[in-house]
């Protein structure tokens, strides 16, 4: 069963752990997206090493918590955090988008041990969470599904047929996150196509919004731990973040969206992380 | 009419068949009926079965298994996306998804959510579509799923049936339950004739001979099985005798039927109420430009859209009917 969990310190320090493992692998594999998978670590460290009731020994554990990496090609970070957390051997991690990997370049259920949904075109993971916690109402289960999706992936219509349907089916085990660093592939979220207001939207259709700091473990933990206890309606936790974040030239910078750093590159971002 | 050339078919359509009285006389009933029938049936067999509609369920009449199952029935409003994204996170929990609405919405509306969330994980989600081919007559083109089964042919890990009447779409329904992965099951708008009786071996894969002969052989699947029994009956009071195969399986293709056809018959017509690309006779020209190649033609809709208009009428029109099917044996017989 699950290790015990992790204080706010020790979450704080596993989220550097698993930085550096998202710039060693994308670096590696010469290619990834580490923006928005900086981005979403400290969400993700704090689901994997604190609030979701899981088992790495026993991946397919039916009433383990599900976690649904929407924006899939962030998967540096899910990988990262579940070999981390001991799904498998940290050695897969350098075999990245290479043939014959465990690890593909956007995130495959049939070849990754802790994968709950595959993923990576973008609008898909919200509805298949939905579909994930129907399944849990309808069975009587008492887990509950985390989908972190993009604010740029926010601009597929999918997503709102998603939030829509969640609330008419009373479905308060379903949490999302939303990982708002404003940059997506092209350009700024705001310049292309804003989601704003995004808070005032996800509380219309009828959701529990919680607006955190997505880099303040303590907000972050406290969040997830406050959407588990909500009764009547799913939660979205609008976790605010800086893309890139950890690396000072990553931060903020488009380009990183899609972009691996060379091995100079990623020698000084390790060295800034583990300042 | 000789009625030992015939296997399954019921009594009754064997004396229309000889009157040429099918389509006034027979017993007939839209397959969307037929799988909303065997879904109910198969509901109270099995919990883990869910339907999933998208505001279609009254003209599919699954609003039967919503009324009888409520727990277990979904209706996800006009969002096809969301539906079939839903069904395949539903399906890794276990259950098993019937995720229903029209072809033209289950294979291009929400095809993206096809492909990456069902069948590229193969998860056991079955899409129940409705309105394939121009059967939708008098709803006219945005309503007429022609182009579904080449497209959903196209996506590794697919499994597609489309039966020819009301007693194989229930077998349809009831195997697909049975087999762990998607399976694409394609429904008629329009009624169709009860053609077969219950001693019909229906398997996932394995096309059924349903009219015995060496002339030729016409190879259908769904609504145009019955047109090319037809157009058999009719080559036969000419001499003719031409086999006639039920491929309800689209893929995978039952590839040694095809075979053995080519070689006791010599010729191949393909029978499809859907585009003549990539679907039915592409994947029997497939087989037989590789392994054997002989005279056959195709008969599918051409590279065109129809119109509204009676079902009956636009298969005359585009090209699908018995006539045309005849007219097809015809030709190909010639060429041997």
């Amino acid at each position: 069963m699950s290790s015990e969990p992790m204080s706010i310190e020790e979450l704080e320090k596993m989220a550097v752990v698993i930085r550096c493992d998202i710039i060693d692998m994308i670096c590696t594999a010469a290619a990834g997206h580490p923006g928005g998978s900086l981005s979403a670590a400290d969400v993700v460290t704090a689901l994997y090493f604190r609030v979701m009731r899981i088992d790495p020994k026993n991946p397919d554990w039916p009433d383990r918590d599900r976690f649904i990496l929407s924006k899939g090609h962030a998967c540096p970070v899910w990988y990262a955090a579940l070999a981390e957390r001991g799904y498998f051997d940290k050695a897969h991690l350098k075999t990245l988008r290479q043939l014959g990997s465990i690890l593909q370049g956007h995130p495959d259920m049939r070849k990754t041990p802790g994968i709950d949904m595959t993923a990576g075109s973008l609008g898909h993971g919200l509805s298949a969470g939905l579909g994930m916690a129907l399944s849990g109402k309808l069975q009587q289960k008492d887990y509950h599904v985390f989908v972190v999706i993009g604010d740029g992936e926010s601009q597929e219509g999918s997503i709102w047929e998603a939030a829509m349907a969640a609330p008419r089916f009373k479905l308060d085990n379903l949490i999302a996150i939303l990982d708002y660093n404003h940059l997506q592939n092209d350009y700024s979220v705001d310049d292309i196509m804003p989601i704003e207001p995004v808070v005032d939207k996800w509380q219309a259709f009828g959701w529990n919004v919680i607006d955190i700091d997505g880099h303040n473990m303590a907000q972050v933990v406290r969040a997830l731990e406050d959407a588990k206890s909500h009764r009547g309606a799913p939660t979205i936790v609008v976790a605010n973040t800086v893309k890139g974040k950890g690396v000072s030239y990553m931060e903020n910078v488009c380009e990183w969206h899609g972009k691996a750093p060379c091995q100079e590159e990623a020698d000084q971002a390790l060295e800034e992380l583990r300042r | 009419m000789t009625t030992h050339h015939y296997r399954y078919l019921r009594p009754e359509i064997l004396s229309l068949l000889a009157s040429d009285e099918i389509f006034t006389k027979a017993e007939q009933q839209p397959t969307r009926y037929s799988y909303a029938e065997a879904i109910l049936e198969l509901g109270e067999k099995n919990p883990k079965i869910v339907v999933l509609d998208a505001d279609v369920s009254k003209s599919i009449k699954t609003n039967e298994f919503a009324d009888k199952f409520p727990d277990r029935s979904f209706n996800f409003g006009i969002a096809e996306q969301n539906m079939m994204a839903a069904a395949a996170g539903m399906a890794t929990t276990g259950l098993i998804p019937y995720a229903t609405t029209y072809a033209v919405f289950a294979s291009m509306r929400a095809l993206d959510m096809v492909r990456n969330s069902i069948h590229y994980p193969k998860l056991n989600v079955k899409i129940a579509a409705s309105h394939g081919g121009i059967t939708p007559g008098p709803d006219g083109v945005t309503h007429q799923g022609q182009e579904d089964l080449s497209i959903i042919r196209a996506i590794a890990n697919s499994t597609i049936i489309a039966p020819a009447d009301p007693a194989t779409t229930k077998l349809a329904v009831w195997a697909a339950a049975e087999y762990d992965g998607p399976v694409y099951l394609s429904f008629t708008r329009d009624p169709v004739p009860v053609i077969f009786d219950l001693n019909y071996p229906f398997e996932i894969g394995k096309a059924v001979t349903v009219r015995d002969g060496n002339d030729a052989t016409i190879i259908a699947n769904r609504d145009l099985v019955v047109q090319a029994l037809i157009a058999a009956e009719h080559l036969a009071r000419r001499g003719r005798d031409v086999r006639v195969i039920d491929c309800h399986t689209l893929k995978p293709l039952d590839v040694e039927a095809v075979l053995t056809a080519a070689g006791e018959t010599g010729a191949i017509v393909t029978a499809e109420n859907n585009v003549f690309y990539g679907g039915l006779g592409s994947a029997v020209a497939e087989v037989l430009v590789e392994n054997r190649p002989i005279p056959m033609k195709r008969i599918g809709v051409r590279d065109t859209f129809a119109e509204s208009g009676p079902y009956l009428d636009l298969l005359e029109k585009y090209g699908l009917s018995a006539n045309h099917i005849e007219a097809a044996v015809e030709e190909v017989i010639g060429r041997k």
